[in-house]
């Protein structure tokens, strides 16, 4: 007992917005990261919003408006300035999606508030630098959202170049500053994610309450440990490439100028090396969390435990060798695809492995479909099914004729729009109440999931067939014999829009009927750590450390 | 604000956090290191249809014949000419071959440039050989002036062990002149067009 913690206690923790901004607590900065996930996701979300009300009908709708709007003009002028801001919002939706809500929900909200609780750990190995970690974000933000409204190519606003920026349209394609600052906003969110990847990695080595062996860990734990390997294997690739696209545009270097003996297809192995990981990194801990949903509604501990956690750590290892499936197109000779299309099929076989335990841990439990669990339900289906069209994907000469296609769009919407939002979604009603001590309204969440699988369904499922019409992905515009599906991707888009307003008036709604939720609202079924605390939690929790039998 | 003391934990944690850090300043520089090691790649295996080099032709040749197409570009800012002399070869896989391509400055200065080449299809790279290459040497042209410059090559035999390369009767070999010596980087020239466009 003679530790930091208790001095900590005696002297109290500061309160207002220092209790924030100065924060070294996990719980608190769990909780920044999760309001910071939901505001970036309601921007991500609007854009793409955007994105459905224009590709609903034929022809170019709003975004000559849109962009006499925001950039002025007149809007019949602003064909062309519509059609970037198209590109840029694309680009921006899926930057903000996957930097700015999926991670940061997942990692820093979701990891930040349970692995201490879940492995008997009082706090993060370093807390000032978890502090960091978040503070880092919103100022990566903002740099985003700025580079939207600064020049890109000459005479157009924003970065237009999707979220894998190949160069050369990143370099000679957009001159102006706006591609720096999304560079530098890449930069800035992937050094917070590095420490709080390195946080991580000694909190969970190093902190685990006594008996808590690697193996005895809850599976979220595991997924987050796997999680953050992949960030600190990857994230310094990538960092290292845009490091060069950025000296390339402003220093005069020419890694990827082909003029100078550069060469552009170098950047796509560097961006794929970083990027194939960064997916898994996307979705492990939606495993994770998925684990301990299925497994205390079951009432059963999760089937084949070792089995789960090895996955996991072989789909991160694997993760690492598939990359070029993301370009077959770039003229690889035979062999070489072939090794690529077998190690990505062999994904399959421990993703299988999870999604059949996962079924085998409901088999013959007394199941319970309270909303998380209808959220880990749903997540197991709708990544099944994106996980089949990855099957589909992975093949080379499929590829050939799917590349760049809608079918693509809808493959890896399945499996993060729908996978990892599902998760996080779920997760959002399971630890609820233990965050917050309020229990949510269970007739809403029910609401919440029903009307967003229907909408997500709707939006995605209709873009396989466009894909293998052949509509091409990212274009303003497409021709007539595509209307019928797209109307009908829009109309999703809308009912899963109005999908977040109920949740987000749940979530109001449960701050403002303050029924108390209760230690333990899920009963037996709830074994892991952070259950046997009070809810919330102490603001310092595990001064006598548990001991794990 | 009190200070953690230094406890046998601590250091514990240092030691996990420094040997982290270390994974991510290993993988940095592994990020460029692939840069050189692309390089190499390329170069050995003729990955992205890059050509290989050789002193001399084989001495034997074999039977199969096949098509070289030659194609020529001019980045946008060389204000030069530039075409192959023959549209197309007929050639003996294994035999050394000549072709010819003309270059012709337009302009009223003195320019320098050099040539980028590949072939197409990329697959094809490790088995196209040069002797000489007019690209492996910057090329200086007076105003006005015109040279013709050859390029000898020859077909790798191997070619026809290689039964990816069964169906491929047809290697296009492309060249695109760049100018050197010019403040061509991408931001300056950027810069100019953004001005023009603000005014």
């Amino acid at each position: 007992m003679a530790h930091a913690a208790t001095a900590h206690d005696d002297h109290g923790h500061p309160t207002g917005w220092r209790r924030y901004v100065y924060s070294t607590n996990h719980k608190d900065i769990g909780t920044m990261y999760l309001w910071f996930a939901i505001f970036a996701g309601i921007i991500g979300g609007i854009l793409s919003i955007m994105m459905r009300i224009e590709l609903a009908e034929p022809g170019i709708q709003i975004f000559h408006g849109l962009a006499a709007m925001v950039y002025g003009g007149e809007a019949d002028a602003s064909i062309d300035a519509g059609k970037h801001m198209f590109n840029v919002f694309v680009t921006a939706h899926g930057l903000l999606m996957i930097f700015f809500m999926v991670m940061p929900a997942m990692i820093g909200g979701y990891g930040n508030w349970f692995v201490p609780l879940m492995i008997g750990a009082p706090d993060m190995a370093f807390p000032r630098m978890n502090n960091i970690s978040f503070w880092l974000l919103p100022p990566a933000l903002g740099l985003l959202l700025i580079s939207m409204f600064v020049e890109g190519p000459a005479g157009a606003h924003g970065v237009g170049g999707g979220w894998t920026i190949y160069p050369p349209l990143s370099t000679t394609g957009q001159p102006g500053p706006a591609m720096d600052f999304a560079i530098l906003s890449i930069h800035i969110a992937g050094a917070s994610s590095i420490l709080g990847a390195i946080n991580f990695i000694t909190t969970i080595f190093n902190m685990r309450a006594p008996g808590m062996t690697l193996h005895k860990m809850p599976l979220f734990v595991w997924s987050i440990l796997v999680t953050v390997f992949l960030l600190l294997l990857s994230l310094p690739v990538l960092a290292g490439a845009i490091t060069m696209l950025l000296t390339d545009r402003n220093f005069g270097t020419s890694f990827f100028v082909a003029s100078k003996g550069g060469d552009p297809v170098l950047f796509q192995h560097l961006f794929w090396f970083f990027g194939h990981p960064e997916v898994y990194i996307l979705i492990l801990p939606g495993f994770g969390i998925v684990s301990q949903i299925v497994s205390t509604f079951s009432r059963k501990p999760v089937f084949g435990y070792l089995g789960m956690a090895y996955a996991m750590v072989a789909i991160g290892v694997v993760g690492f060798v598939v990359w070029a499936h993301h370009m077959y197109t770039v003229g690889m000779d035979a062999d070489t695809q072939a090794y690529f299309v077998a190690a990505t099929m062999i994904i399959a076989v421990p993703t299988g492995v999870k999604i059949f335990s996962w079924i085998a841990t409901m088999w013959g439990g007394s199941i319970e479909f309270r909303t998380p669990m209808l959220w880990a339900i749903g997540f197991i289906f709708l990544f099944t099914v994106g996980g089949v069209t990855g099957v589909v994907l992975a093949n080379a000469g499929a590829d050939r004729s799917l590349h760049d296609t809608y079918y693509v769009v809808a493959h890896f919407h399945y499996v993060l729009s729908l996978g990892a939002v599902f998760a996080i979604f779920g997760a959002w009603y399971y630890w609820f109440p233990k965050i917050t001590g309020y229990m949510y309204s269970e007739a809403i969440g029910k609401a919440h999931f029903w009307i967003q699988f229907i909408g997500v369904n709707l939006i995605f499922f209709p873009q396989h067939f466009l894909g293998l019409a052949g509509m091409p992905r990212r274009y303003i515009d497409y021709p007539e014999v595509y209307a019928g599906w797209n109307m009908v991707s829009s109309i999703g888009s809308y009912i899963s829009a109005f999908s977040v307003l109920i949740f987000l008036y749940g979530v109001f709604q449960a701050f403002a009927r303050k029924q108390k939720a209760g230690d333990n609202p899920w009963g037996a079924g709830a074994t892991t750590l952070e259950w046997t605390l009070s809810s919330p939690p102490p603001f310092h929790q595990f001064n006598t450390l548990p001991v794990i039998r | 604000m009190q200070r953690r003391p230094v406890t046998p934990d601590s250091a514990k944690n240092r030691k996990v956090a420094i040997l982290s850090a270390l994974l991510v300043a290993s993988m940095v520089g592994l990020a460029y290191a692939s840069v050189p090691l692309y390089r190499i790649f390329c170069q050995v295996t003729g990955f992205g249809g890059t050509t290989q080099r050789a002193e001399a032709a084989p001495e034997k040749t074999a039977e199969r014949h096949m098509t070289i197409r030659f194609d020529a570009n001019t980045a946008p800012s060389l204000p030069w000419i530039f075409e192959p002399v023959q549209r197309s070869l007929d050639v003996k896989v294994g035999a050394e071959n000549f072709a010819y391509y003309r270059a012709t400055n337009t302009s009223d200065h003195t320019i320098t440039g050099s040539a980028v080449f590949n072939v197409a299809p990329d697959t094809a790279g490790a088995y196209f050989n040069k002797i000489e290459c007019f690209c492996f040497t910057e090329q200086t042209l007076k105003p006005g002036q015109s040279v013709e410059m050859p390029v000898s090559f020859f077909i790798d035999p191997a070619i026809m062990d290689d039964h990816g390369m069964d169906k491929v009767l047809t290697i296009t070999l492309s060249y695109t002149f760049y100018p050197v010596d010019k403040p061509d980087s991408v931001s300056s020239s950027g810069k100019t067009s953004t001005e023009t466009n603000l005014n």
